[in-house]
């Protein structure tokens, strides 16, 4: 009961953080709730910055993956992520930052229609954001609702837990914007990089030390393999570092970088943010693959002996034991039965607090998507004007609140684990938007007509794979099922974890179709439709 | 050193398709850590090194007018 206690203390915490935005808010104008009025200091930036990308997924996904799939989940995501989202972060944010500043955008929808001149194409690519951020803010809901029940031993059932969850996370994005949102943001990245290493630690004298359990896992077939990377392939692989592309795309991203005080303050976020991946993955993982060898867990236990009955061959099950089955193995809640387990319980409680504060970083999302609504759609066709800023804000809150609603009623109602969401929908959509970002930060020629067929293209590509993942069964793993073939090739295939593109992640073809279109019906666009002298030299001056 | 900077972050994107230890666990890294999971660790500690040079010697200074 301590570590429930240890949670909802926490949650009353985080609360407060959101009062206290609240009543230290200067005014109440929109670039103050919703931009902190670019204002943001560089701890707090760094810490707020990549606190929002660490959400449940990463910390529930990750070891859930690894639980699963064995260290391939590392390289296939963290050691990536290290690298790229960095790197965007320089090359794309900083601009977007000086933009912001200069031109006092709050969304990159604003910029997208100053940039190329347009208006409803603008309508268009914000309609296709905010699709494509629900699934991420669903995330967060089910990682409340898993957490929850977990540190609860069952008391609070899933239903529930998701509900406390989006009900505390709303309450304090309503009353403390950006700035509360921001100041939750540190306090969770830091409670999570501090925790994180710990409860290795622990747990693995708990266990008798990894030595032990490595040597158990090597020794075991059917363990063996999680150690390597032998069950994926290079392409699918390669077809990860696609992924962190989505990060810069985000809009909640986007417009974080448009809070720091200073353009020099992505300097120290950007070093150290492959660092913060590094403390925050590497414990997730690494205690996802050990729960292997954590048989006297019976949680643990009930979970693999699921898993091996997945695996066997001709057992004769029905689609419906499967997917009983694959929810029964699924290893989103490992992390939290291992702690259970093999941590003392003050430990179990802090820690239990670490990842409900990972979980419930969804709250800039909920945010951003805020933000999108009254400044692409509520001010910019004259809400603002009509009704004042007072009014503005305050739709804002109200789309919080209707956002986080809509987003709980969703999760009671998709069964897929955390990580496939995420990874079929959300990233690789936003992935798919990067050709957007950069050609109106980096190349005169782009026209909006090349941005409204990226933004189609990878509107109808998200769909394309979400009809697939749900009109065909997952056939068992290490088989495949063909959707489309020319001759003897496969292009696109149904596997046990996805759907594929001649072995690639659907988020590769989408991302390089959709840079394609944007140069190709820009080209075909550009001599009616390139922007006026005037707004390319305000984007291209030096 | 713009140039090396820009260099050195495309080297390591390449590096990152480690396939020379992608069927293997052994050694394990101080005694537990397979050794896959040991360079992708370690891969995450050189990003952060590059994006210093990155940072140091490619910085868009212009945006800070």
């Amino acid at each position: 009961m301590i570590p429930a206690l240890v949670v909802f203390l926490y949650l009353a915490v985080v609360l407060y953080i959101g009062i206290f935005a609240f009543r230290t808010s200067r005014t109440s104008n929109a670039e103050d709730y919703f931009l902190a009025g670019r204002s943001l200091g560089p701890t707090v930036f760094l810490l707020s910055l990549f606190g929002t990308n660490m959400t449940a997924f990463s910390i529930l996904g990750a070891s859930g993956h690894a639980f699963a799939n064995g260290i391939v989940t590392f390289g296939l995501m963290a050691s990536s992520s290290a690298l790229v989202i960095p790197v965007c972060l320089f090359a794309i944010g900083t601009r977007l930052w000086a933009l912001g500043k200069r031109n006092h955008f709050m969304t990159p929808v604003q910029m997208f229609r100053d940039r190329w001149e347009c208006r409803h194409i603008g309508t268009v690519i914000f309609i296709v954001q905010a699709a494509l951020l629900v699934p991420y803010i669903i995330i967060s809901v089910m990682g409340g609702g898993t957490v929850l029940r977990a540190i609860t031993g069952g008391v609070i059932p899933y239903e529930i837990g998701g509900a406390i969850v989006s009900a505390v996370v709303t309450a304090y994005v309503f009353l403390g914007g950006m700035r509360g949102t921001a100041w939750v943001n540190a306090l969770q990245t830091s409670l999570f990089l501090l925790f994180g290493t710990i409860a290795a630690v622990v747990i693995g004298n708990g266990m008798g030390g990894f030595r032990e359990a490595m040597e158990a896992l090597i020794a075991s077939p059917a363990t063996s393999p999680l150690l390597t990377r032998e069950r994926v392939s290079p392409l699918y692989f390669f077809s990860y570092t696609f992924i962190p592309l989505s990060s810069i795309a985000f809009p909640h991203i986007c417009i974080f970088c448009l809070t720091a005080r200073n353009v020099t303050y992505f300097r120290k976020t950007i070093v150290l943010y492959p660092i913060c991946m590094l403390f925050i993955w590497l414990p997730s993982v690494f205690l996802g693959v050990v729960a292997n060898h954590a048989t006297a867990v019976p949680a643990i236990q009930t979970k693999l002996e699921a898993r091996a009955q997945l695996a066997t061959p001709n057992a004769g099950l029905t689609p419906d034991d499967r997917a009983k089955l694959r929810a029964a193995a699924s290893g989103d809640d490992v992390i939290l039965r291992l702690v259970e387990g093999y941590a003392p319980l003050w430990l179990a409680a802090l820690l239990g607090a670490a990842v409900m504060a990972a979980v419930m970083a969804s709250d800039s999302q909920i945010l951003a998507l805020s933000t999108m609504f009254t400044e692409d759609i509520f001010a910019f066709y004259q809400g603002t004007a009509r009704f004042g800023h007072g009014m503005q804000v305050m739709t804002g809150r109200i789309f919080v609140v209707l956002v986080t609603a809509v987003a709980y009623v969703i999760a009671l109602r998709i069964p897929q684990s955390i990580f496939d969401i995420a990874t079929q929908y959300a990233f690789a959509g936003y992935a798919a938007l990067v050709p957007l970002l950069v050609a109106a930060l980096f190349w005169k020629d782009s026209t909006r007509w090349g941005a409204l067929a990226t933004t189609l293209w990878t509107a109808a590509a998200v769909v394309a794979v979400a009809v697939i993942q749900n009109s065909i069964p997952p056939p068992p793993p290490g088989s495949e099922i063909t959707v489309w073939s020319v001759g003897d090739l496969s292009v696109i295939t149904r596997g046990a974890t996805g759907t594929f593109v001649m072995g690639l992640l659907p988020v590769v073809p989408m991302t390089l179709i959709s840079g394609m279109l944007m140069i190709v019906v820009s080209l075909a666009t550009r001599d009616f439709a390139k922007p006026g002298d005037a707004t390319l030299k305000r984007y291209f001056a030096q | 050193m713009r140039s090396l900077a820009v260099a050195v972050v495309v080297l390591l994107y390449i590096l990152h398709q480690d396939f020379w230890f992608w069927r293997d666990a052994r050694p394990l890294v101080f005694g537990f850590l397979p050794i896959g999971l040991f360079y992708h660790a370690a891969f995450t500690v050189a990003s952060s090194f590059a994006l210093w040079l990155l940072v140091r010697f490619a910085w868009p200074s212009q945006l800070e007018e």
